[in-house]
């Protein structure tokens, strides 16, 4: 993992907790809005509790 | 180069000193009394197709969040300031400009709720089985399998026991908890594999606190401390949990 000098203390888990699933959602012109929870859980989904929470908020679980 | 959007605050808003996503300095785009925080961005780096790519390494995806988190924490806290999802990102800044005309209405409705509050995380694990040697049930010499299956029934059933034990403890601390926040959610028990703990996770919540109830809400989490199971607070953190709108 690489840690940051700033804040060696922010555990991953609990920055993707809020980084995947937090965040005013708007539409942009580069669209991953869906593709975010497409493309990463593909990969992923098996690791991130907010994943997981996506996925069953789109009622694909 | 695009235009990579990190939050949404009111001006005036100074830009952080903290590069962004693409190490590039961030700046301020003003329009309608919202002010928001962008960088520019490299097309190689940020289109769709180099998302598609990079969403699927865990190793970019920390880069990026840690980077994005970084900056959005690196604001002024005397303002409200709602943190953007991560990689919201548009052709240019007339596309934000656009955006921030067309929510204006919901843009200020979030910023309202939020004001100044902050983000805090409390998670707690039960705490650690007995060790196996304090079994209640003696073992019966005459009638081996008997107290085998009486064995296995006690320590099932301590360990129904123990688990409602965690679940009403939960309960109880987020309620506690809730009280104390504007706002309150409980979020999905982390993975082990990312986490790097093994015990049951009882709680994995996060609040929505006033600054001028912070204090009160630490002393909460460390009285929920006493309880045996263990608990750690995280934070502060943007809000960015809390930080939603409606869709159009």
């Amino acid at each position: 993992m690489t840690a940051l000098a700033e804040s060696p203390e922010l555990a991953l888990v609990d920055l993707l907790d809020r980084l995947l699933a937090g965040g005013v959602v708007l539409t942009g012109d580069i669209t991953i809005s869906l593709a975010d929870v497409d493309l990463v859980h593909v990969s992923l989904r098996a690791l991130i509790s907010s994943v997981h929470t996506l996925v069953r908020e789109a009622g694909d679980a | 180069m695009l235009t990579y959007l990190y939050a949404i605050g009111r001006v005036p808003l100074e830009p952080p000193d903290r590069p962004g996503v693409d190490a590039e300095p961030p700046r301020v785009i003003v329009e309608d009394g919202f002010a928001a925080v962008v960088g520019s961005v490299a097309p190689a780096r940020f289109d769709e197709a180099a998302l598609a790519h990079d969403l699927e390494d865990l190793r970019r995806v920390e880069e990026l969040a840690r980077a994005h988190h970084r900056l959005v924490a690196a604001l002024p806290g005397d303002g409200p300031v709602a943190p953007v999802r991560l990689a919201t990102i548009y052709r240019d800044d007339d596309g934000v400009r656009r955006l921030l005309r067309e929510r204006a209405t919901e843009l200020g409705a979030l910023l309202d709720r939020l004001g100044t509050c902050r983000e805090w995380g409390v998670k707690m694990w039960s705490p650690p089985r007995p060790a196996a040697d304090a079994q209640p049930v003696p073992a019966d010499a005459e009638r081996p399998g008997t107290s085998y299956l009486m064995r296995r029934r006690a320590a099932r059933d301590a360990d129904a026991h123990r688990r409602a034990q965690g679940t009403e403890l939960a309960e109880h601390v987020h309620r506690t908890l809730s009280r104390l926040a504007v706002a309150a959610r409980r979020l999905a028990p982390q993975d082990a594999v990312l986490s790097g703990r093994t015990e049951e996770m009882l709680l994995n919540a996060t609040y929505l606190v006033r600054r001028e109830d912070e204090a009160a809400f630490t002393a909460a989490v460390a009285g929920a401390g006493a309880s045996g199971a263990e608990i750690v607070r995280t934070g502060p953190w943007p809000p960015f949990s809390f930080a939603t709108v409606d869709d159009p």
